[in-house]
C-alpha cells in the first residue's frame, strides 16, 4: 500500500509537468486525457487507501519515505497520513476534483490557454492533495502555499485584463498574512511540543490537560487561527474570496468553493486536541465564524454579479463551519464542509453554466426566464438552492441544523446570529434563483442565443446534484433516528493522541433539538418564499426599495466599503510610508546629509586650498616670509 | 607534498587568475576569444569545484583541506588556505555565478571586451580568495582585491551615473574595512602582548576568544563594533545601505549579479567567521542593537522596495530586506537561526542573481529598466514567464523552493532568541510578496503594447544560464537534507564558540524530556510544561 500511496499526489503533478512542458505541441485532446486521467485515478487511488485505512490499526495508516529537512533540533520526515479525516478529504478533493476538471473541458474548450489551463488545475490538485495528506506542518504548509500559488495563478488567469491579474495578486497577498500567521504559529507549535509531524504533537498534548495550558499554546492555536481565516476567507481576512471569482467558474467551484477554501477547517480539525486545550481560541474561532456568517450574508443579500452573491455565500458558509469548530463541534464544523462542498460546487457549475449559455452575462438584473431555455442547469440548482437554505431532508439542512444547535449550546446570541445568517441565506438563495430563472427575460438578445450547456457540463451537474442529496445521509441526527454517523467516522482523527477519550457528554435535550430545528426551518422557510415572491417577478421591488433606503441598499451593495477602507487606511499609508522612508532616510538624510555633504564639503575645501597653488613664485615667497614671521614669534615670544 | 587534487581549493582559486592572465596575452581585437575564453576558464573552475562537495568530510566542523606555507615570518603572515562546510558552500555558490555571470555578458557587453572578461576573472579570483583563505592578512588583501575590479566593472561598462556609483561603493566599503583592520591590528598586538608570539592565523585569532572576554569593557565593544562596521556595510545593513541601490542600479547586469550573489554574502561571512568567534560576549551583549537594525532592514528595505520605479532599484532594496533577514537569524545565536541565515546567504545568491539576470534580459531588448514602459509580457514571451515566476516565488519565500527553508529556519532562530522580533519580521515577509508580485503583475500581465509585442522570447543561451540557477532553487526547496548536512557540523562548531554551553544545556533538557517520556502514562502533565520553562532560557543564549 505504501507503494502506491504516493502516487495520490504525485500523478497530477505529473499531469501538470505533462501540460507545462509538451501540453501546446501535444494538442487538446492529449491535455484533456491527461488532465482527466491523472485526476480520476488519483480519486480512485483515493478510494483504494480509504478502504485500507478503513481497515487499519485505529483507522490510521502512517507511511514516511523519508527525511525531509533537518535544521538544528527540527527534524521533518516526508510522509504521508491516511485516517478518516485526511481520505475523506482526499475522496472531496479528487473526487469533485475530476467532475470540475470534466466540466472545464467543455466550459474551456474555447480558450487559447487550455493547456496553461490544466496545468494549473492539476498542479492545484497536487498541492491540495498534499495538503490533506502530508503527515507535518510544514509539509502541509508547502500545500497550503502551493495552492495558493495555484489559486493566484488560477484567479489571473485572463492575463489580458487588468482586474484579474490585480485580483490574483490580492489573493495571494491576504492569503500571505494568514499563512505568516500559521508560521508563527508552528514556531509556537515547536517551542511547545518540540517537533512539527502531527501524530507526535497530538500525543504530546493528548497528555495535558486545559488547566496548565500556557500562553504559547493559546498563542499558537490563535496563529493558526489566523492562517486559517486566510485561506478560508473570513474576518477580517474575507476580502480576497470575492474578486477571485475574476478567475473561470469551475476554479471558483474546485478552489473558491469545494476544497481550498476548506483548508482552513479542515486545518483546525487536524489539530483538534489540541485547540481543545484552548478554549480562549475556541471561543475566538466561533465568534469570528459566527459573526462572519452573518456579516457575509447581509452583503450577499443586494449583489447583481451572480458569482459575487455566490462568493459572499460561500464567506457566510465558511462563517458557519468555524462556528461549528468552535463550539467544539468538531465533527460538525466537518460535516459542513463535506456537504457544502456538493452543493456549493454545483451552485457554482450552475452559475457557470448559466454563464456558458448567456455568453458570459453575469449581471442577474440582465437574466430572467432561463427556467425553459436550461432545464438541466436549472432543476440541479434548484435542489442545490434547497440544500444551501437547509431545507429539511437535505444534506445542508442536517449539517446547518448541527452547527446551530451546537451554537445554542455555546452561548443563545451565537444561535440567533447563525439563525438570521441562515434567514439572509434563504432570501438571497431564491432571489438568485428567481432572478435568474424566472419572470421575463430582461435581455432579449442573450435570452434568444441561450443554450443548454453540453453534457460535459451537465454531467457534473447531475451527479452533484445526487451527491449533494445524498451527502446529508452520513450526517442523520439521532432525533431523527440516525446516529450523525460522520462523527463516529471521525472520531479516531479528531480524538488521535489523547490518554482517555471522554464519552461525548449529551447537553440539551431533545425538545431543544426539536424546537431549534423547527425555528430554524421556518425562518428559513419565510425567507426564501418571500425571497422568491419579490424576485420571480423582476427586478422592480428592488429599484423600489433602493429609492427608499438609499443608504441601506448602498452601504449593502457596496460591501461595507470595506474595500474602500482598506485601500485609505492601510494600502495608502504604506505606500506614503515608503515613500516618505525612502525620500527621508535615503535621499535626505543618509545619502543627502550623510554621504553626499561631506563628499561636498571635502570638495569645496580642495578647491579652496587648490587656490593657494597659484605657481607665482612671489606668492610662494610671500608665504614663506609669513610663516617665517609666525615661527619666530612663536618660538622667540 | 599533497597530490593536487587533495588541494582542489587551492586550485579553484587560482584557475581564474591563471585565465586572466592568458587573455592579457590574447590580442585585442578578438572579441570572441575574450567571451569563449572567460567562458571555458569559469566553467571548468566550476567543475573542479564540484569534487570538493564530494570530498568534504560531513562529520568535520573544522578547517579541512588545510595548507599553508610561510610567507612572512616575521609578522607571523602565512599563506594559508583551507575551508569549512560554510566556506564550501558559498564557494561552490561562486564558481556557479562565475560562469553564468561570463556567459550573461556575452552580447551586454559591446566594448572594451578585453579588460571585461579579465576583470570577471580577476573578480572571481579575490571572491574565491576570500572563501578558502585561513589568514588574516590573506584575507584582508583579498577583502580588498574585491573591490578594484568591480569599481572598474562599474566604472567603465556602467550606466549614465556609472562614477557617482563607483566611487561611492568604493568609499564606503573602504570606510569599512579600514575600520575592520584597527580590529584585527588591535588583536593581534593584545595577541603579541598575551602570547608574545606573532601568529596571523584565524584559528589563532578566534582562540583569542577567551582572552579578549577578559579585557575591558570598552575594549570588547569597541573591538565588536568595529567588526560589525565593517561588515554590515559590505551586507549592508540600514542605515549603511545606500550604496548598493546606485551601484546595482549602474552597474552592468555581471556587475549586478556577482554583487548580489557573493559580494553581499562577504559581509554576513565575515559576521560568521569573525564578529561572532572572536567577540561573542560583546555581541551578545549588543545583539539587542543589531538585531533591531537587522529587523529596520527587513521592514524598511521591503517599504522603500515596494514604491520603486526602477526594476533593479526594486531588486536591490529587496536584498537589503533579504539580508536584514539573513542577520536577524545569524543574530539569533542558536543553529537554527545560524544555519537559517547561511542557506539564506545561498538562497538570496540564487533569486536575487537570477532576478538581476531577468531584469538584464529585457533591459537588453528595450533599453529601459522603468516598470511602467513594460506589461502583458507573458503573452510574448513565456518561458521568460515562467522562469521569472519561479524565480518570484523562490525570491518570496514558497515553500518547494529554496527560499523557503532558509526563511522557516531563521524565522525559527529568531523565535526562538526574540519572539516578537520574529513576529514583527514577517511583516517584511508580507511586503515582499507585495514588492515582488506587484512587479510581476505589472511588468508580465495586462494589456501589451505594440513595442513589447515585438519582444523575442528567451534564446537558447539564456535557458541554458537559467538551467542550474532553476534546478539549485529546486533542489534547495524540495531536498535540503544534503546541504543541511554539510552545514550541520560547522553551525555546531560555531554555536559551541558563542556559547560553550550551548549544546550541553539542550542535551540536558533532552534528558529531561526523554525521562518525562519514560513516565508520561501515569506523570501529571505540569511536569511536561516546567520542562519547557526551563528550557526556555537555554535556547535564547542571549542573556
Amino acid at each position: 500500500m505504501q507503494r502506491i500511496a504516493w502516487l495520490i499526489p504525485v500523478l497530477p503533478l505529473a499531469g501538470a509537468a505533462f501540460h507545462g512542458l509538451l501540453g501546446r505541441r501535444a494538442g487538446k485532446k492529449a491535455v484533456t486525457a491527461v488532465a482527466l486521467g491523472t485526476v480520476g485515478i488519483s480519486f480512485i487511488l483515493s478510494l483504494v487507501l480509504f478502504f485500507a485505512a478503513k481497515g487499519a490499526d485505529a483507522h490510521r495508516l502512517d507511511y514516511t519515505y523519508f527525511e525531509w529537512m533537518t535544521v538544528g533540533t527540527l527534524k521533518v520526515p516526508f510522509g504521508l497520513v491516511f485516517d478518516p479525516l485526511s481520505t475523506v478529504m482526499a475522496l472531496v478533493v479528487s473526487g469533485i476534483g475530476a467532475l470540475i476538471h470534466l466540466y472545464s473541458v467543455g466550459y474551456m474548450w474555447e480558450e487559447e490557454g487550455y493547456a496553461r489551463y490544466f496545468c494549473y488545475l492539476n498542479l492545484f490538485v497536487f498541492f491540495m492533495l498534499t495538503l490533506v495528506l502530508g503527515s507535518s506542518l510544514p509539509l502541509l504548509f508547502v500545500g497550503w502555499e502551493g495552492v495558493g500559488l495555484c489559486s493566484y495563478l488560477l484567479i489571473g488567469y485572463y492575463i489580458e485584463t487588468d482586474y484579474a491579474p490585480a485580483a490574483g495578486l490580492k489573493a495571494f497577498l491576504f492569503n500571505r498574512v494568514g499563512d505568516l500567521g500559521m508560521t508563527m504559529g508552528m514556531m509556537a507549535l515547536f517551542a511547545t511540543f518540540g517537533t512539527l509531524t502531527v501524530a507526535d504533537i497530538l500525543v504530546k498534548a493528548g497528555h495535558m490537560s486545559p488547566e496548565v495550558t500556557c500562553g504559547v499554546l493559546t498563542f499558537a492555536t490563535l496563529m493558526m487561527f489566523v492562517g486559517a481565516t486566510g485561506k478560508s476567507a473570513q474576518i477580517p481576512l474575507y476580502l480576497w474570496l470575492p474578486d477571485a471569482m475574476a478567475g473561470p467558474t469551475p476554479v471558483s467551484a474546485l478552489i473558491h468553493a469545494a476544497t481550498m477554501v476548506t483548508s482552513g477547517i479542515y486545518l483546525i480539525c487536524r489539530l483538534a486536541p489540541v485547540f481543545e486545550l484552548t478554549p480562549t481560541t475556541l471561543t475566538v474561532v466561533a465568534w469570528t465564524g459566527g459573526l462572519t456568517a452573518l456579516f457575509a450574508a447581509t452583503i450577499g443579500l443586494f449583489q447583481r454579479d451572480i458569482k459575487k452573491v455566490l462568493a459572499y455565500s460561500t464567506v457566510s458558509q465558511l462563517g458557519y463551519m468555524f462556528l461549528g469548530l468552535g463550539a467544539a463541534g468538531f465533527a460538525a464544523g466537518f460535516f459542513h464542509v463535506f456537504t457544502h462542498a456538493w452543493f456549493k460546487a454545483l451552485l457554482f457549475l450552475g452559475a457557470g453554466s448559466v454563464i456558458h449559455g448567456l455568453h458570459h452575462q453575469q449581471d442577474l438584473f440582465k437574466m430572467g426566464g432561463l427556467k425553459a431555455k436550461m432545464p438541466i442547469t436549472f432543476w440541479t440548482m434548484v435542489i442545490a438552492t434547497l440544500c444551501i437554505m437547509g431545507f429539511p431532508g437535505t444534506s445542508g439542512f442536517f449539517s446547518k441544523d448541527e452547527i446551530l444547535y451546537l451554537a445554542y449550546l455555546k452561548s443563545p446570541a451565537l444561535y440567533v446570529i447563525g439563525l438570521l445568517g441562515a434567514a439572509c441565506t434563504a432570501f438571497y438563495m431564491w432571489r438568485l434563483m428567481g432572478l435568474a430563472f424566472w419572470g421575463e427575460p430582461r435581455d432579449h438578445h442573450a435570452h434568444d442565443h441561450a443554450h443548454e450547456s453540453p453534457w460535459t457540463m451537465t454531467g457534473p451537474l447531475a451527479v452533484l446534484a445526487v451527491g449533494a442529496l445524498l451527502a446529508g445521509l452520513l450526517g442523520i441526527p439521532k432525533i431523527w433516528g440516525g446516529h450523525f454517523a460522520i462523527e463516529g467516522w471521525l472520531e479516531p482523527s479528531l480524538t488521535y493522541g489523547k490518554a482517555e477519550v471522554a464519552e461525548a457528554a449529551e447537553h440539551g435535550s431533545h425538545a431543544l433539538a426539536w424546537g431549534l430545528m423547527g425555528l430554524s426551518t421556518l425562518v428559513a422557510s419565510g425567507c426564501a418564499l418571500a425571497g422568491f415572491l419579490i424576485y420571480s417577478k423582476g427586478t422592480a421591488a428592488e429599484e423600489a426599495f433602493a429609492e427608499r433606503h438609499p443608504l441601506l441598499y448602498r452601504v449593502l451593495s457596496n460591501k461595507y466599503y470595506v474595500d474602500e477602507g482598506v485601500e485609505t487606511f492601510i494600502l495608502a499609508p504604506v505606500r506614503w510610508l515608503g515613500n516618505l522612508g525612502w525620500k527621508l532616510f535615503d535621499v535626505i538624510l543618509i545619502d543627502g546629509v550623510g554621504v553626499n555633504l561631506p563628499g561636498a564639503v571635502t570638495r569645496i575645501a580642495g578647491d579652496f586650498t587648490a587656490r593657494t597653488q597659484t605657481g607665482r613664485v612671489r606668492n610662494y615667497a610671500l608665504g614663506m616670509a609669513f610663516g617665517t614671521v609666525l615661527l619666530l614669534w612663536i618660538f622667540l615670544k | 607534498m599533497i597530490p593536487w587534487y587533495q588541494n582542489l581549493p587551492l586550485w579553484v582559486t587560482f584557475l581564474p587568475l591563471l585565465g586572466a592572465l592568458f587573455l592579457l596575452f590574447v590580442p585585442k581585437g578578438s572579441r570572441r576569444t575574450f567571451e569563449l575564453g572567460a567562458l571555458a576558464f569559469t566553467v571548468a573552475d566550476f567543475l573542479l569545484s564540484l569534487p570538493l562537495w564530494f570530498q568534504y568530510n560531513r562529520h568535520d566542523g573544522g578547517v579541512q583541506w588545510a595548507f599553508s606555507a610561510d610567507w612572512i615570518p616575521s609578522i607571523g603572515v602565512k599563506f594559508s588556505v583551507g575551508m569549512d562546510g560554510i566556506s564550501l558552500v558559498l564557494l561552490l555558490l561562486t564558481t556557479l555565478l562565475g560562469f553564468i555571470v561570463v556567459w550573461c555578458s556575452f552580447t551586454a557587453i559591446t566594448e572594451r571586451h578585453k579588460e571585461y572578461y579579465i576583470w570577471l576573472l580577476v573578480m572571481q579570483f579575490s571572491m574565491l580568495g576570500v572563501f578558502i583563505t585561513q589568514d588574516m592578512f590573506q584575507f584582508y588583501l583579498f577583502w580588498e582585491l574585491m573591490l578594484v575590479p568591480m569599481y572598474f566593472l562599474i566604472a567603465i561598462w556602467g550606466g549614465p551615473q556609472k562614477l557617482y556609483a563607483a566611487i561611492k561603493l568604493f568609499l564606503y566599503t573602504l570606510a569599512g574595512s579600514v575600520l575592520m583592520l584597527v580590529a584585527i591590528l588591535a588583536i593581534y598586538f593584545l595577541q603579541l602582548k598575551v602570547t608574545g608570539k606573532a601568529d596571523m592565523s584565524i584559528a589563532s585569532f578566534q582562540a583569542m576568544a577567551g582572552v579578549i572576554a577578559h579585557q575591558s569593557h570598552t575594549f570588547q565593544i569597541l573591538l565588536a563594533l568595529a567588526f560589525f562596521l565593517g561588515f554590515a556595510i559590505k551586507v549592508p545593513m540600514f542605515p549603511f545601505h545606500t550604496w548598493l541601490p546606485d551601484a546595482h542600479v549602474e552597474a552592468p547586469t555581471a556587475g549586478s549579479v556577482v554583487l548580489a550573489g557573493v559580494l553581499l554574502k562577504m559581509g554576513t561571512y565575515g559576521f560568521v567567521r569573525f564578529l561572532l568567534p572572536i567577540a561573542p560576549g560583546a555581541t551578545k551583549e549588543l545583539m539587542p542593537y543589531f538585531m533591531t537594525l537587522a529587523l529596520i532592514g527587513v521592514i524598511y528595505g521591503a517599504l522603500v522596495a515596494m514604491i520603486q520605479k526602477d526594476m533593479k532599484k526594486l531588486v536591490a532594496y529587496s536584498s537589503v530586506s533579504h539580508l536584514g533577514l539573513c542577520m536577524l537569524g545569524l543574530f539569533a545565536l542558536n543553529p537554527n537561526g545560524i544555519t537559517g541565515g547561511i542557506l539564506q546567504m545561498l538562497n538570496h545568491g540564487i533569486s536575487t542573481s537570477a532576478l538581476f539576470l531577468i531584469v538584464g534580459i529585457i533591459y537588453e531588448r528595450r533599453h529601459t529598466r522603468l516598470i511602467a514602459e513594460y506589461g502583458g509580457l507573458s503573452k510574448t514571451m513565456p518561458l521568460y514567464a515562467t522562469v521569472f515566476l519561479i524565480m518570484t516565488m523562490s525570491s518570496i519565500g514558497l515553500p518547494g523552493l529554496n527560499g523557503f527553508i532558509g526563511e522557516f529556519a531563521i524565522l525559527q532562530g529568531a523565535f526562538q532568541a526574540a519572539p516578537w522580533l520574529a513576529v514583527l519580521a514577517t511583516t517584511g515577509i508580507i511586503l515582499g510578496a507585495a514588492y515582488m508580485l506587484w512587479l510581476y503583475q505589472r511588468a508580465m500581465f495586462g494589456p501589451i503594447s505594440e513595442t513589447n509585442a515585438k519582444m523575442a522570447d528567451l534564446n537558447l543561451r539564456e535557458i541554458a544560464y537559467f538551467v542550474p540557477l532553476l534546478a539549485a532553487a529546486f533542489w534547495i526547496g524540495l531536498y535540503p537534507k544534503p546541504l543541511l548536512n554539510v552545514l550541520e557540523a560547522p553551525v555546531e562548531k560555531l554555536v559551541r564558540q558563542i556559547t560553550p554551553t550551548y549544546y550541553d544545556q539542550v542535551d540536558l533538557t533532552k534528558g529531561q524530556k526523554e525521562a518525562a517520556k519514560v513516565g508520561m502514562a501515569g506523570m501529571p502533565a505540569p511536569a511536561e510544561a516546567e520542562t519547557h520553562e526551563e528550557a526556555e532560557p537555554s535556547h535564547g543564549g542571549g542573556h
